[in-house]
């Protein structure tokens, strides 16, 4: 059988399986709808964190950006892991404790304030958009190349399969099916990385093959292998970046910030029992992360070699098969500048002619290493569950954003249990559709803003949160101002050097030799700060609001979670 | 202080106290294995990989996992020692 059967087989039966678990796993109740009815055990939560969690970019991109970036792509390893650990001792037990339903909910809650409630409503719509438009582009690139329709039918056949898990099932759906959708994109990740591992290493593993001498007697050991043919084509060695030590501390410390300040992570764990379960589930999760982002490394080193053997200096006409598919895409592209052939692939700009999109190097590998066909349909299957579970994670913040947090804390506040439970399902259907239609046409920006949606979580909803839980004192007026500051400074410095806004300005112009991408932790120091200050000149919270603080440092006696 | 409160404060002390060495070592494997002093642990191989290099991509990943275990298991015994076990 060729790709193409396999692909339609695989990608047809993952997707009657999430559909068939959305049927089973109906929402009847907004607590069903928003938290899974809060009673998802520590390891079902794990698996459907670690699905919501690794998005298109993981699945897809990260190993890319790794191969290309060398060691500067750490950034994204460590960042993306380390929030758990700040997300699991400072934030996870703490929130479940609080029982409610959604972050503003913590936020309107803990700073007695519709006007903190409206910021934090404002700040998880902005990340939480920035998101999801990413998500449908994935799922749509994934279409067109697997199974050969255009990327707009591909969007809108992810639009519906997310929609109706989502609108019907609400967190219980997606909970449910996100635990599938784990399972399908860790087996269809760890597969390839398996069999490449065996064919260059001869180890099974490849965390450890990545530290392992080829396999073709030289003795050689891999990564130095690819430090010398990095050097040889006048690239930087690949164990060692080009970035400098102060960004990269940056740039990984927002990440990790804003990983545990996204909202569509937090909330997932409100859905657990108790306080003890939401620790064991964010270890959980993190585990079952980690399978994952220990291997991406080692595909990134495996796809780099093979591609430099496979391209560098060879015959254009003696390229495989998946050169010209590839190339079908747009996404891999070869300019024979000095006519002679042959594919020059150097790092001097002038002479290079060969152009390759990060994504291909997940999507491509198993073709490029020359794997059988189903496990190259199964790369397809685990990008779109990669894609999908990410998505609707988003779309229920969205939607519990505009329900909950709007029209029943703020606008409507005697509507009824049912009454909210059809406007949940409405926004998340117009949050689809508005994915839809940025995943069709996509802002030019979306790509660069994907990565900055971490800064402006880290600026704005990690400090309020940890203050909130660490800080008794800390006031309204503190926490408001905080998360403004954090949020403004943030969108100016990313409008500044991205867009071209407020004069612009060059790489020499960063402040503290720092990027955009890095800004977050400098706009969550300024948070912080801003805060604290406000805090000297202003009333201390009133006393009912110290004694919730001191109720939720007690893990026992966690409620069940309410939105009343 | 009444003796539920002196008893939640004492937890809490301790609760934080735990925070600080995780953290703390959480900082070390991450920022300070696999950032500031990975020019010089990369001096340093083990098989293929030099072990800055290694931190940054592997090791720090594996110890915050250990760690977050290390922590559920703390605080059960916390929880079962001020009785907040439920």
């Amino acid at each position: 059988m060729n790709v193409q059967t396999w692909t339609y087989i695989l990608v047809g039966l993952t997707f009657a399986l999430y559909i068939g678990i959305a049927i089973w796993s109906r929402a009847g109740s907004t607590k069903d709808f928003y938290v899974a009815g809060g009673g998802v055990s520590p390891l079902a939560n794990g698996m459907a964190t670690a699905a919501d969690w690794m998005s298109a970019a993981s699945f897809i991109s990260m190993a890319g950006i790794i191969s290309f970036a060398g060691y500067d792509g750490s950034v994204y390893l460590m960042g993306w892991t380390g929030g758990y650990v700040l997300l699991a001792l400072l934030l996870a037990p703490y929130l479940r404790k609080f029982g409610k339903f959604t972050v503003p909910d913590f936020i309107g809650d803990r700073y007695y304030s519709k006007t903190a409630r409206i910021v934090a409503v404002i700040c998880a719509l902005i990340v939480s958009f920035t998101y999801v438009a990413g998500q449908m582009r994935g799922v749509g690139v994934v279409f067109s190349r697997f199974l050969q329709v255009d990327i707009n039918t591909g969007v809108i056949i992810g639009m519906i399969i997310v929609l109706f898990y989502a609108v019907l099932g609400g967190m219980k759906g997606i909970t449910y099916t996100q635990v599938a959708q784990y399972c399908v994109l860790i087996f269809a990740f760890m597969v390839p990385a398996i069999f490449i591992s065996i064919q260059m290493t001869g180890n099974p593993i490849p965390q450890l093959g990545m530290g392992s001498t080829l396999n073709d007697g030289s003795g050689t050991f891999l990564l130095d292998k690819l430090d010398g043919l990095s050097t040889e084509l006048g690239f930087n060695e690949y164990t060692d970046g080009s970035k400098s030590v102060t960004d990269i501390f940056a740039i990984t410390l927002a990440l990790m910030v804003g990983t545990a300040g996204l909202p569509h992570v937090i909330v997932r764990f409100f859905t657990v029992k108790k306080v003890k379960d939401a620790r064991k589930s964010a270890g959980l999760a993190l585990l079952l992360i980690a399978i994952l982002y220990t291997t991406a490394p080692a595909v990134s080193v495996f796809a780099k070699t093979n591609l430099i053997n496979t391209v560098s200096n060879e015959e254009y006409s003696s390229m495989p098969v998946w050169f010209k598919n590839w190339e079908e895409t747009g996404l891999l592209s070869f300019d024979d500048k000095n006519e002679d052939g042959k594919i020059q692939y150097v790092a001097d700009t002038s002479k290079n002619e060969l152009t390759i999109d990060n994504d291909i190097m997940v999507l491509a590998n198993p073709e490029i290493a020359d794997l059988p066909a189903w496990v190259i349909a199964l790369v397809a299957a685990g990008g779109l569950a990669a894609a999908l579970s990410t998505a609707a994670g988003l779309l229920l913040v969205i939607s519990a954003s505009v329900s909950h947090d709007l029209v029943k804390k703020v606008f409507k506040p005697n509507i009824s249990d049912k009454g909210e439970l059809w406007v949940a399902r409405g926004s998340a259907t117009v949050a689809v559709i508005i994915a839809g239609y940025f995943g069709i046409n996509p802002p030019g920006f979306v790509a660069a803003v994907v990565a900055l949606a971490f800064g402006l979580a880290a600026a704005s909803f990690f400090p309020a949160i940890v203050l909130g839980i660490f800080y008794k004192k800390m006031n309204k007026e503190g926490a408001i101002s905080g998360m403004v500051v954090g949020i403004v400074l943030m969108l100016f410095y990313m409008t500044k050097f991205k867009f071209g806004w407020f004069g612009g300005g060059t790489t020499a112009d960063w402040w503290f030799g720092i990027s955009p991408e890095g800004f977050g932790s400098i706009a969550m120091i300024a948070n912080f700060i801003v805060a604290i200050i406000v805090l000297r000149f202003t009333p201390e919270p009133p006393s009912n609001v110290q004694e919730i603080v001191e109720n939720i440092r007690i893990p026992s006696g966690a409620g069940e979670a309410t939105g009343h | 202080m009444s003796e539920k409160q002196k008893k939640a404060t004492a937890y809490w002390k301790e609760n934080v106290r735990y925070l600080f060495i995780l953290l703390a070592i959480w900082f070390i494997v991450s920022f300070g294995a696999g950032i500031l002093f990975k020019e010089a642990l990369d001096t340093i191989k083990i098989g293929g990989f030099k072990l800055g290099f290694w931190f940054a991509q592997q090791g720090s990943i594996y110890v915050f996992v250990i760690l977050i275990f290390v922590y559920v298991r703390l605080m059960n015994k916390l929880d079962k020692k001020y009785g907040y076990n439920d």
